[in-house]
């Protein structure tokens, strides 16, 4: 582990006691996370989700309470100098659409429901963390700007923490973005990555018969096919991830219309641009053979960057997580950091508790216990940062 | 008709009309109220959790408005007094209360010993089955209290009537409201048919008038409340407020039909104690519904016994507890 400043392992050193002192008001956190939670936040929908965190940042207080043209919903908790500001930010949206029974249950074990852990308890932190910084008696030098952010997921491509940033105009020396889970995750790197919907359309005009009865789902088959016959290298890593299908109506009429999300991964933008040709070419061929029209959207791209393993930021994050007693899971990341890394700011992306089982799930369900550790990890490394940690 | 508008333009009120707690926890203190909530429990495991941590969190300590609660269990089976009291409720069995009077089982037993319990000026009582719990439910009927003196009984409501294209849609209660309890006051309590949902189990009442009232001890609880406040003290006494949408477990048909049998009870009882009917002739306790398999009926038959309670001002170590002379 490389080495820093010693004057922080004392610094470090105080997380098992945030630890168990937030665990004595951990009924601060799972209200929040029971009334963020039951606001339903499909992404594009994220209004109403980021109106409560207005309310909450109003009653604790907080400075320059808004919401942007995004919707995006920020807030300052001023530092007592305000040299420096340390951006927090937890994505808003949740997989669900309003339709879904958002109902969250809690016993004394877990609190289960949908988008309990990706990422209604992300933003519950935000809600909360003034309160617990107010319990634990710490005042920071600098700024903390708390967001909440929308657009995070799938389609929306993480447009409002990008918007936030093209647009938030003091220089920020950290961002720290907030997950549900998983405790002892640790991204510090972003990945390169494709996101693309591949679609195949049969015109009313088109005959059938000379289509044959596969219709579009026969012509996204061969696509998928194809894709499968794809060279993935062992270096650099790099996966193609199908992600999900929609074709047709029903049994017995022949398919019009049919779908893939996909997702290209790798730690080479090279080979994703290579890969993304490929695909660029199965999908020309197809649309030439079949006569349908078959296209590929680019939902979202990312390129590959961020700290390194050493870098105080990750070296900090790591002794913290060992102080608590948890064993640190190193993964790239492709969400709010990949914004952070685009625009140069030092990041990383921490989880607060663990998931049971069934994550993105109407039935996701995460562990109380803890959730203390998960946030005690969080505001050390803020204290870090604030004690000048990224200096120099 | 201009009378009964003109009451519920003055009672009816809307949660987000008391949302400024910090406002309504002054007017409390200025007229140095204390307030206590009562969560009646039989069995609720799956939301007794949520209720407590966000009246807790939110009513106790970040904004100081319910001075104790208390869930008070029935004797459930399953784990909802230990996750109660894991969340740091208070958490009584209703037979340990009072145990001179003896043991009853029923939702208006755990009420009416709440009143012998809890020391606040005001009681709430919110039942334990709502799976969209907000703080809401607690301030929005508490608040017409605070600001108001006359005010002595506040009820619950939910979904409010919205602009329609015919005009209004018309809103009320429950099934068993709409089929029973309405038609019943519009008969004989015509003012009372402009409390909404007569029916509801979340209400905050003043101590002096819950002490002086008796409490059946089962489903008639509510309706014979609203009838003796009402002979007591008029309409004035009553308040109502919408609180959005409830959220709860739908019941059955026949468990309604049991539920309507015990409020038949309780209101022909008041009708003959008001003197309204002469003598009631003996009334069975047992309600008999079919159940049908193929081609066989069976009938069943259900002993459901409406008894009550007598005003908890009437029991002694009560008056002793609360120091109120003979």
């Amino acid at each position: 582990m490389a080495a820093i400043d010693k004057t922080f392992e004392e610094v470090f050193a105080r997380a098992p006691r945030y630890r168990d002192e937030i665990a004595k008001s951990r009924e601060i956190l799972l209200a929040n996370l029971a009334m963020t939670g039951e606001i339903p936040a499909p992404t594009f929908k994220e209004n109403l989700r980021g109106r409560f965190l207005m309310d909450r940042f109003r009653e604790c207080g907080l400075d320059h309470v808004s919401q942007d043209e995004m919707d995006n919903t920020c807030a300052v908790l001023a530092g007592k100098d305000g040299e420096r500001n340390i951006l927090v930010a937890a994505h808003l949206d949740t997989l669900f659409p309003e339709s879904v029974d958002h109902t969250l249950t809690v016993d004394t074990e877990n609190v289960r429901g949908a988008g309990v852990a990706d990422n209604s308890l992300g933003v519950a932190f935000l809600a909360t963390l003034p309160n617990l910084l107010e319990e634990l008696d710490i005042q920071l030098n600098s700024n903390l700007i708390l967001a909440g952010v929308t657009r995070g997921i799938g389609r929306g491509n993480i447009e409002g923490m990008t918007f936030f940033l093209d647009h938030y105009d003091e220089p920020l020396t950290a961002g720290v973005c907030v997950e549900g889970v998983e405790l002892g995750r640790l991204s510090f790197a972003s990945i390169g990555m494709l996101r693309a919907e591949i679609s195949c359309v049969i015109d009313d005009d088109d005959d059938l018969q000379e289509i044959g009865a596969g219709g579009a789902v026969g012509i996204l088959s061969d696509i998928i096919n194809h894709i499968a016959r794809i060279p993935i290298p062992q270096k650099p890593k790099t996966k193609i991830i199908l992600g999900s299908c929609t074709a047709g109506k029903g049994y017995n009429i022949v398919a019009r219309t049919a779908s893939l999300r996909l997702e290209v991964r790798s730690e080479e933008v090279e080979m994703v641009s290579s890969i993304e040709e490929q695909l660029n070419e199965i999908v020309a061929e197809a649309e030439s053979l079949s006569g349908a029209k078959v296209e590929m959207e680019t939902i979202a791209r990312r390129r590959p960057g961020g700290l390194g393993f050493s870098d105080p930021l990750t070296v900090a994050s790591r002794r913290i997580m060992d102080t608590l007693g948890v064993e640190p899971e190193i993964e790239p990341s492709t969400s709010e950091l990949s914004a952070l890394i685009a625009h140069d700011v030092p990041g990383v992306t921490l989880g607060i508790t663990r998931r049971v089982d069934s994550l993105d799930d109407t039935t996701e369900c995460v562990e109380i216990e803890p959730m203390a550790a998960g946030m005690a990890q969080l505001i050390t490394l803020l204290v870090a940062i604030d004690g000048g940690l990224l200096d120099g | 008709m201009a009378e009964k508008k003109s009451w519920l333009e003055r009672n009816t009120f809307h949660h987000a009309q008391f949302w400024d707690l910090l406002e309504l926890i002054k007017e409390k203190e200025k007229k140095d109220l204390k307030i206590s909530l009562c969560i009646p429990t039989l069995n609720e495991e799956k939301t007794i959790g949520k209720e407590i941590v966000i009246f807790k969190s939110e009513l106790m300590n970040r904004y100081p408005l319910v001075d104790e609660f208390a869930v008070i269990d029935s004797g459930s089976t399953d784990r909802t007094r230990e996750i109660a009291a894991e969340f740091g409720a208070d958490v009584y069995l209703a037979e340990d209360i009072l145990p001179e009077v003896g043991d009853k089982k029923g939702k208006g037993e755990n009420l009416w010993k709440a009143i012998y319990q809890l020391k606040g000026d005001i009681i709430v009582y919110v039942d334990a089955d709502i799976k969209n719990i907000h703080p809401r439910f607690v301030y929005g009927l508490v608040g017409p209290l605070i600001h108001n003196d006359e005010t002595q009984y506040v009820k619950a409501f939910y979904d409010r009537p919205l602009a329609f294209s015919q005009g209004v849609r018309p809103s009320g209660g429950g099934r068993v409201t709409e089929i029973l309890v309405r038609p019943l006051f519009s008969m004989f309590f015509p003012e009372l048919s402009a409390i909404i949902q007569p029916l509801s189990g979340e209400y905050a009442v003043r101590r002096p008038v819950l002490e002086k009232i008796a409490f059946p001890i089962g489903y008639g609880v509510e309706t014979s409340h609203i009838l003796d406040v009402y002979k007591q003290l008029g309409m004035e006494a009553f308040a109502q407020c919408d609180l959005d949408r409830r959220v709860h477990r739908n019941q059955t048909t026949i468990a309604l039909g049991k539920m309507s049998f015990g409020i038949l009870q309780s209101f022909m009882n008041r009708m003959e104690a008001f003197g309204y009917i002469k003598e009631l002739p003996e009334i069975s306790r047992i309600y008999r519904h079919f159940m049908a398999q193929d081609e066989s009926y069976e009938l069943k038959e259900i002993e459901i016994k409406e008894e009550e309670r007598p005003p908890m001002i009437s029991i002694e170590s009560y008056r002793q507890r609360f120091r109120i002379a003979d």
